[in-house]
């Protein structure tokens, strides 16, 4: 049962100034089974980043609660892997030992280590580059470093905060095909905040799309393509016309929603 | 081998300034060549302009040098080095012709005479016009003024030229004479003339603490130097001449009486205390006025016209007889040249405080010479040397003796056989005293050493307390708002107020200047850690949580690593103002270290030792900095690229 719950989640900011408040997020409720993969999408302001804060731990909910495994949410923990948008590398280390810094953080025996971090290098495609440092890494290859450093831990849930936002299109659809593929070997429960549709439509087995003030799950749609793209190239997928379809009617509803928040709903 | 490079400092210069005009002028040619090269390949504001250009570095530390040189007159002294010998001979005739043209317009736009006349002249005025009508008779104030015209006629008497002192003017023509005399031996020239043998083996110019030898070397010094033997006579014998005319004669002896009557007016008369005052303060204005002239120090101005040409034609013939040396003065030795004085010549100018680079390089050497028994050192001490130091007076410094205090127990008392049995305390007390010997160690020693490792000890005790206490205050409000306002009111004093009073507390040795350099260093480490803690990427905090970091392991492995650009940055800058700090504080009190030594030069106005002090500073300053910027390469590749 590791499952992700949210139970009513309520999130609100209040302007230390203006006294001003925010309702950043309203009534959250979501279950996540385990190995679902879930992708979140909306306008600037909708408060996707604040959901996935909340649910990795930085931020304490000022109503209702989120689960993991049945145990509420309050801090950080290795259970939630978080990869953010820059790599958030540690830059003195080598890949080696920003890949290993979970275990080395428990004291776990560095043998071991080494051979878990060529294991999980090989899986993310940079078998060899253990002793590079990571300032010299391009950005797709610190994103993979990234994804290492959090999978080696074994997390229940990996949460993605714009991961694929800072790269070049190219490696952008590279680094898909990677999600998609670790994914499927290790079954992990996935959650990706994006601003890309066609990436949350290809990465979404579940994809919620969510509205601002108060921002909320405006729609949520169950799609076929994350399955499809396990064995087919992603380029095909989103030649499908029904990928179209489902592409317009979304870009058709944060457009909607980016009108109204400018004032000329 | 030393004293050979010493001896031959002149020829050593000479090679030095040809290899700098080479360096100048081949880097110049080299440098424009390469400029030429890559005109067309960049741009205005490229940063890889400003790449490489190493042979300007050349150009500019040659320049540098060549003017060192040149103002310190080691060009001069490089390539003339008879020069400065020959002119401290014209300097000698110089001193002493100077008495005779301080009277005339020639050395002071005045003659003397002038002056005296037209300064006694405007003080009779003065006098005329205030004499006391309340204290005075009214005739009394007839009679002062009597006095004071009389006094005018003898001025009167004494510049009139019909009126000749026949034995003055005999005495004035005389030293005409003479000054011709020597005029026409320098417009002669000289003929060959060897230098006695006591000259031949002076010191070398600049090689004893007697910068320039004085007895002439050369056939023109020996011609000036005799030439000012026999103007010296002539200048004394010119001062001795008095203009005592007989005309003023029965003038001065009548004024004399009067004024010796008013005198006794003033002992015997009954006057007011205030009135006798005023009588008494007149009259001796007036006599004061008349010694002065009694003197016989006025001539007529045109019994000085024949000296005053004479000196001009000496000046002129003295020119003639410099002949090249005058060119040579000119150009090489810049400033006004050598004057003498007593019993030495001495250069003047910027080669007064300039030391030659090759001299400085020989006091270096001599300081440097770590043997002390044979001049070496500086006060005893060496410059940079080592030596076997006991161990237990580290010990002694290290350990303070209240540990010894606090140790559980009593001092032993001498017991009644008179003898004194210590305990483990008494032998702890010792310990921490430094009276256990504990052996030898090899230490550096001497000078630098000394400022050098008040530098180290303070900067580890700031970095080893600063950098924590700056971490912490850059992840904690409690710590970050308790010490910033106690930090902040004593960093903004600059170091050398608070060194007075640190000094006394801590005293002037060692102690006392390490904690003013560890109040320096400890308070820029703080502010550097500080800033490099709380410049950690948050996202790189929320990283390091999620993947199981516990707060104190953040702190090591991620908070210290990010701030460590931050912490070497601050180690650089503390070490340059602790540097500065020392030295200056070295110069305060002390007894040792290199700002001690430029202390000590200041007060001799020894300007070699203070320019090697100087230098010394000055490269140390350098190597630190050198030294950190290669540290902070090899440690943190990332910075600027993460």
């Amino acid at each position: 049962m590791s499952d992700l719950v949210c139970e009513n989640l309520n999130m609100t900011f209040r302007n230390p100034q203006t006294g001003a408040v925010v309702e950043a997020l309203k009534d959250i409720n979501f279950t996540l089974k385990k190995g679902e993969l879930l992708s979140v999408l909306g306008p600037s302001g909708c408060g996707k980043t604040t959901l996935l804060n909340v649910i990795a731990g930085f931020l304490n909910a000022t109503g209702g609660c989120a689960k993991l495994s049945g145990n509420v949410i309050e801090r950080p923990g290795v259970e939630r892997g978080m990869v953010f948008q820059q790599g958030a590398l540690f830059e003195w280390l080598t890949v080696a030992r920003n890949v290993d810094f979970g275990l080395r953080m428990k004291g776990k025996d560095p043998e071991e280590n080494q051979q878990e971090v060529d294991k999980w290098l090989d899986i993310v495609g940079l078998k060899g580059f253990g002793e590079t440092p990571t300032y010299q890494l391009s950005g797709g290859m610190q994103q993979r470093v990234a994804l290492a450093r959090c999978l080696i831990n074994e997390p229940d849930v990996i949460l993605m905060d714009e991961p694929l936002g800072a790269l070049d299109a190219l490696t952008r659809e590279k680094m898909q095909s990677l999600v998609l593929e670790i994914w499927k070997e290790t079954g992990k429960t996935i959650m990706i905040i994006t601003h890309s549709v066609e990436e949350a439509l290809l990465l979404g087995e579940r994809l919620f799309v969510m509205a601002p003030r108060p921002g909320r799950v405006h729609k949520e749609y169950n799609l076929p393509f994350a399955e499809r793209g396990l064995n087919d190239p992603l380029r095909e997928i989103k030649h499908d016309p029904q990928f179209g379809e489902v592409r317009e009617e979304i870009l058709t509803m944060i457009w909607d929603m980016e009108e109204e928040i400018m004032g000329r709903g | 081998m030393a004293s050979w490079l010493s001896d031959n400092r002149a020829v050593i210069a000479a090679v030095l300034v040809i290899m700098f005009l080479a360096a100048l002028i081949w880097s110049v040619v080299f440098g424009y060549r390469q400029t030429k090269l890559t005109e067309n390949d960049e741009i205005f504001g490229d940063p890889v302009r400003t790449k490489g250009g190493w042979y300007w570095a050349v150009t500019g530390l040659s320049a540098l040098m060549l003017i060192w040189f040149y103002f310190s007159w080691g060009t001069g002294r490089a390539f003339f080095p008879d020069a400065a010998n020959e002119m401290c001979q014209v300097a000698k005739l110089e001193e002493s012709i100077s008495p005779i043209k301080a009277a005339l317009p020639i050395g002071s736009r005045y003659y003397k005479s002038t002056l005296l006349v037209s300064r006694n002249s405007a003080q009779l005025d003065v006098l005329e016009q205030e004499i006391p009508t309340g204290a005075f008779s009214l005739t009394e104030q007839i009679e002062l003024k009597s006095i004071i015209n009389q006094i005018r006629s003898m001025i009167a008497n004494s510049s009139n030229l019909t009126i000749v002192n026949s034995e003055a003017d005999l005495k004035l023509n005389n030293v005409i004479i003479g000054l011709g005399e020597i005029s026409a031996r320098l417009q002669a020239g000289f003929e060959e003339l060897s230098p006695s043998q006591e000259a031949l083996t002076q010191p070398k110019w600049g090689t004893t603490y007697i910068e320039i030898p004085v007895l002439p070397t050369t056939s023109l010094g020996i011609l000036f130097d005799e030439s000012s033997v026999e103007a010296a006579e002539i200048a004394s014998a010119f001062l001795k001449i008095r203009n005592h005319i007989p005309e003023n004669d029965a003038l001065i002896e009548d004024t004399k009486v009067r004024i010796l009557a008013l005198k006794d007016v003033n002992k015997t008369g009954s006057f007011g205390e205030k009135t006798g005052e005023i009588r008494v303060a007149f009259v001796k204005a007036v006599e004061r006025i008349f010694k002065r002239l009694d003197d016989g120090l006025v001539f007529p101005a045109a019994s000085l016209i024949g000296v005053n040409d004479a000196i001009e034609n000496l000046a002129l013939a003295r020119k003639n007889a410099q002949g090249i040396l005058r060119f040579v003065d000119a150009i090489f030795f810049p400033g006004p040249g050598i004057v003498k004085s007593k019993t030495q010549c001495t250069e003047q100018g910027s080669a007064r405080w300039l030391p030659k680079p090759t001299d400085v390089i020989s006091t270096f050497l001599r300081l440097a010479n770590p043997d002390l028994e044979n001049g070496g050192g500086y006060r005893g001490e060496t410059l940079l040397w080592w030596d076997w130091k006991p161990i237990s007076s580290y010990v002694a410094f290290i350990f303070p003796d209240w540990i010894a205090d606090i140790w559980p127990g009593e001092y032993a008392s001498h017991g009644s056989d008179g003898k004194i049995d210590p305990n483990v305390k008494d032998k702890l007390l010792a310990f921490v005293q430094g009276e256990i010997s504990l052996g030898y160690i090899p230490m550096l020693d001497g000078h630098i050493w000394d400022s050098l490792f008040r530098v180290i000890v303070a900067m580890g005790l700031g970095i080893l307390l600063g950098v924590p206490l700056g971490l912490f205050m850059g992840v904690s409000r409690f710590f970050k708002s308790f010490f910033d306002p106690l930090i902040e009111l004593y960093r903004p004093v600059p170091p050398l107020a608070w060194a007075p009073l640190i000094l006394t507390i801590f005293g002037i040795q060692d102690d006392g200047k390490i904690f003013l350099l560890f109040m320096v260093a400890f308070a820029i480490m703080v502010i550097s850690a500080r800033t490099g803690a709380s410049g950690v990427q948050l996202t790189k905090i929320r990283a390091s949580h999620s993947l199981g970091a516990t707060d104190r392991q953040i702190m090591w492995n991620v908070i210290f690593p990010n701030a460590l650009p931050e912490v070497l940055t601050g180690i650089r800058i503390s070490i340059g103002v602790c540097w500065g700090t020392l030295v200056a504080a070295e110069m305060l009190a002390g007894t040792t270290g290199v700002g001690f030594i430029e202390n000590i030069a200041r007060t001799v106005s020894d300007y070699e030792l203070i320019w090697v002090t100087i230098l010394i500073m000055g490269v140390l300053g350098l190597a630190f900095d050198i030294m950190m910027r290669w540290v902070i390469k090899k440690t943190i590749p990332w910075r600027g690229m993460g």
